[in-house]
């Protein structure tokens, strides 16, 4: 089971994505945002940090880079994609998530251990968490306000394509306090939080995270 | 050669945070008067001939800006 990690000029995360990886017994393989070929994986991870160093706007430029069309050609025959931060705002402006994520209402900066409750449990992400569960995730972003137009969010709430939501005070602005949404066949995810940074209680503040890389393993398992 | 100036805004619906942070920021500064602020982005082309309008309007659309949050106008000024 091959779960690959996407590294862009500017990405921080990948190494934390790839011991995630690796902590849910995938095999993880490193891609590079020059190469196209995404090297016989059968999931990928577009991990955080700031491609490109967010000129433009956040994901804007990453979304072009080779390794990007193949990832949005595998997604659309179905492979398991997970965006984390900035690899959720990589996916939303590649087309391959709805909406946007705008600067943080308040501009600050926001780094704190953040509840998440899982709304979806039926994603290729999120199978391994009961309905309904609260996850403790760090949340570490200036841009993870996720808007998007309202017949949009009418049409993700209808068809509970709301992965995670936050619980608690709304951190960043996000409309109907939305941390993460899927694809209309629940392949692809993204969300702002960070589980990779939450997959051991040494170095995180809970392994809540560590379920979504199961998850990702299970499905492909069953596939 | 020709400039090309392309002009991309939040779309009003949208929150603007930088924008209220300056609007904010200009009463302390004794500036009176202001309502409202409204913060976008502003690009100038450099294009030579083989450049047209429908080529402009692709690079705004799908680049420049992004439609789900922005709005944008392409001018040409020479």
């Amino acid at each position: 089971m091959k779960i690959g990690v996407i590294t862009f000029p500017g990405t921080l995360d990948d190494v934390d994505a790839v011991r995630a990886a690796r902590y849910a017994d995938a095999e993880a393989v490193s891609l590079w945002h020059a190469d196209s070929d995404l090297h016989g994986v059968d999931a990928v991870i577009v991990p955080g940090g700031f491609s490109y160093g967010d000129y433009l706007r956040c994901g804007a430029i990453a979304r072009f880079a080779p390794v990007m069309s193949s990832v949005i050609d595998a997604a659309k025959g179905g492979m398991p994609v997970l965006g984390i931060c900035n690899g959720f705002q990589i996916l939303c402006e590649a087309g391959l998530l709805p909406g946007a994520l705008v600067r943080n209402k308040k501009l600050h900066f926001v780094c704190r251990d953040q509840w998440l409750r899982v709304e979806n449990n039926s994603t290729a992400w999120t199978s391994r968490y009961e309905a309904g569960a609260e996850v403790l995730i760090p949340l570490k972003s200036g841009e993870g306000g996720y808007v998007a137009d309202q017949s949009t969010l009418d049409q993700l709430e209808g068809e509970g394509r709301v992965v995670f939501r936050y619980v608690g005070e709304n951190p960043n602005g996000s409309r109907d306090d939305i941390a993460g949404v899927c694809s209309a066949n629940g392949r692809v995810v993204g969300l702002m939080p960070h589980p990779e940074h939450a997959i051991d209680a040494l170095t995180g503040p809970s392994d809540d995270g560590l379920g979504m890389f199961y998850s990702a393993v299970d499905s492909l398992i069953s596939a | 050669m020709a400039r090309v100036v392309v002009d991309v805004m939040p779309k009003p619906e949208i929150l603007d945070p930088q924008g209220q942070a300056v609007a904010g920021a200009l009463p302390r500064l004794g500036f009176t008067g202001v309502t409202s602020v409204r913060q976008g982005k502003h690009f100038e082309l450099e294009v030579d001939d083989s450049v047209d309008d429908e080529t402009l309007a692709k690079i705004a659309e799908g680049f420049l800006a992004n439609p789900v949050i922005e709005e944008w106008i392409v001018r040409r000024i020479s």
